[in-house]
């Protein structure tokens, strides 16, 4: 067999991978390999943490320090691990059901402390592995596996939540943009900080079937079509609603504030006291 | 990494068991902690958050004990030694990610500081209920080892002595305290370095090409291997095979899940301590931990002063369980009498292992206050007249 470029970032003895056809958590994880090439970071100091699901699936097949944690509790692991090891650059990879609604409260408390871990959020509107049940992101009138008449929940809007808890760096592609995705995802990997990427993708097996909006390829085609490039747009204005036809995309948070921990007020002006003293 | 001046606080000292066991814990090298606020476990985060920053270390306030766990098993990964306390209600928020611990073999110590429950309970005051939850309360088969201080000295020595035990095993270590242990102040003598034998993470010599995170080493413990070094090792609540990859097969799963008990069971001979007193020539013994043993030492020693033949069998480990110790005392004494303050949860396991020998007593309340040494005389002189 061929080999493929990535093949060297890829914990090749575990492939093929677990992911549907037409699934687009595949395509995220070429695009974030394709990201810690440019971000030129070394491969030994790179560690991704995953919850449960689909998409937390990706530590297992990434060829880095790897850890698939519980469910919703891979920022908590994360966050003991940069904390332990600053000398790591932890990524956490995994879908929006375990990272917003078991895993909300860390997301906040972690985006508010600025904790300097970079979170990549796979956004496919459902529950993929246990069976397309509800998300937070589902939209209202899906069909679900636990919603069979139609879900009546108000949607989250994944990245006003992580800008208004304090995320100094917010990005929402889809996977149709794997090379924006990648350069945004370079990005946030050289930076410090709190930062959050939100990646639409299909789930063609559950939501795309279910609520017949076609196949995998149907999806990348909406994405395409609607998505509208607008960086520096206000969270709270990116909301995700598909009567709107419209997907708006790009990086909307770009700022600096004190990272957890490397902060002058904390351990650092404590260390300076004992010298002192 | 106790070198460090300030580290170690050398001396005889007035101190309560949250403090000592917060010292034990920076003796034996952890520099890593994360807690949520919970009576009557609290001091011991507040203490470790204004001691470790000067040494270096972390303490942090996380958003609910889920969390703090988990932040600590990440520390400990990321190479740090780590650990967490907390109280009932917490430590049932907690149980999840023990189960996560054993199964990824983290080296980890959690403080359970029991007060009454179930629920809310009495948060002020003491309980030894959570015993059979620190043995069962994660689901899917696994083991823990818990440790039972019976005053502020043992807080301190059992701390050590749980991250020794940690990092030895690779099991989760429970430093199972109790309200009263927790808040009495006695004289804590806290040595001198060289007296103080402390494990250190040890870590493969394997190259990273050739290491396996889970190929069983010594005793069936794996090896652990530094993050950040080239290994690119996998770790994963999943059931895994030596490579840490997952496996979805019976076959891995028993085998994963008999080694997981079989280096504790198998090393139990060397893991568990307990005392004795005045078992040589005993008629009745009493079991006791923690607190309860305290009030039990002073009910034999009147029995003794009697003329009653009784004595204290001291559990310091309560798991594993001095299984044969019980099995061979219940083949030669009158009676066995568990005091605990619960209604009857290491009796269980007393009466297990007694195998219908010697009588099964139970002695013991919901909590919320300690025996009285008379009642346990009672009981004492109630068995002898079996
Ligand atoms: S169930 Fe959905 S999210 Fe999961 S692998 Fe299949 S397509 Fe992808």
């Amino acid at each position: 067999m061929n080999s493929h470029p990535s093949d060297s970032y890829l914990r090749t003895d575990r492939l093929p991978h677990l992911w549907c056809p037409g699934c687009g958590i595949g395509a995220t994880m070429n695009s974030f390999v394709e990201a810690v090439k440019l971000s030129g970071i070394s491969r030994k100091s790179l560690a991704v943490v995953s919850g449960i699901g689909c998409s937390g699936r990706v530590a297992g097949y990434l060829k880095a320090d790897s850890f698939h944690t519980t469910h919703g509790r891979a920022i908590p692991f994360a966050t003991g691990l940069a904390l332990a090891n600053p000398g790591l650059r932890v990524a956490v990879y995994s879908g929006e059901g375990d990272l917003v609604a078991i895993g909300g409260n860390h997301l906040l408390h972690a985006a508010r402390r600025n904790v300097n871990i970079m979170v990549v959020c796979i956004n496919n509107f459902t529950y993929g592995m246990t069976g397309g049940q509800l998300a937070p992101t589902t939209p209202i009138g899906s069909i679900t596996a636990t919603t069979p008449y139609g879900s009546t929940e108000m949607p989250c809007n994944l990245v006003n939540l992580a800008a208004s808890a304090g995320a100094v760096f917010v990005a929402r592609w889809t996977v149709f943009h794997v090379r924006q995705l990648a350069c945004t995802m370079a990005e946030a990997l050289v930076r410090r900080g709190f930062s959050f990427i939100e990646v639409l993708s299909p789930c063609p097996t559950l939501h795309l079937q279910r609520n017949n909006l076609g196949h995998g390829e149907t999806e990348m085609r909406y994405f395409k079509e609607y998505s509208r490039v607008a960086n520096n747009t206000s969270p709270v204005e990116a909301g995700l609603d598909r009567r709107d036809r419209k997907i708006i995309v790009g990086t909307f948070v770009k700022r600096e504030r004190a990272v957890f921990f490397d902060s002058p007020d904390s351990v650092t002006l404590v260390r300076k006291k004992k010298v002192k003293a | 990494m106790c070198a460090e001046p300030l580290a170690l606080l050398t001396g005889v000292h007035f101190m309560d068991g949250n403090s000592a066991v917060c010292e034990g814990a920076i003796a034996a090298g952890c520099r890593f902690a994360a807690g949520y606020p919970i009576t009557p476990s609290t001091e011991i985060m507040e203490r470790f958050a204004s001691r470790v920053p000067r040494l270096g270390g972390i303490c942090i306030q996380m958003e609910d004990e889920c969390a703090s766990i988990m932040a600590c098993i990440g520390a400990v990964w990321g190479g740090a030694k780590a650990f967490t306390a907390t109280s009932g209600p917490g430590f049932s928020l907690m149980m999840e990610s023990i189960g996560y611990a054993a199964m990824t073999e983290t080296p980890l110590v959690v403080v359970n500081v029991q007060r009454a429950g179930p629920s809310t309970g009495l948060p002020t005051m003491p309980a030894q209920a959570d015993m059979l939850q620190a043995r069962w309360g994660s689901h899917g088969d696994y083991r823990v080892i818990a440790l039972c201080p019976n005053s502020p000295q043992e807080c301190f020595d059992l701390a050590i002595k749980a991250f020794n035990l940690a990092e030895t095993w690779r099991v989760p270590v429970l430093i199972m305290m109790d309200e009263v242990v927790a808040h009495m102040s006695e004289r804590v003598v806290i040595p001198t370095l060289s007296e103080i034998a402390v494990v250190q993470r040890r870590y493969t010599q394997v190259r990273p090409g050739e290491y396996q995170p889970y190929r069983p080493a010594a005793r069936g413990v794996p090896e652990m291997a530094p993050v950040g070094k080239g290994f690119f090792m996998h770790v994963t609540g999943l059931t895994h095979d030596a490579k840490g990859y997952p496996a979805m097969d019976p076959e891995t799963q028993d085998a994963l899940v008999r080694r997981f008990t079989a280096k504790i069971d198998s090393n139990a001979d060397d893991i568990i301590v307990y005392e004795e007193e005045e078992i040589a020539d005993a008629e009745v013994v009493v079991v006791a931990y923690g607190i309860t043993s305290r009030a039990a030492a002073a009910a034999v020693e009147e029995a003794r002063a009697l003329g009653i033949p009784a004595g204290l069998l001291r559990l310091v480990t309560a798991w594993p369980f001095p299984e044969k110790k019980v099995r061979e005392l219940s083949g030669r004494v009158k009676a066995l009498i568990m005091v605990e303050l619960n209604l009857g949860q290491m009796f269980l396991e007393m009466d297990r292992c007694a195998k219908g020998g010697a009588q099964s007593i139970f002695l013991g309340h919901a909590g919320g206050s300690i025996h009285r040494p008379e009642a346990i005389l009672m009981a004492i002189q109630k068995a002898a007249q079996l």
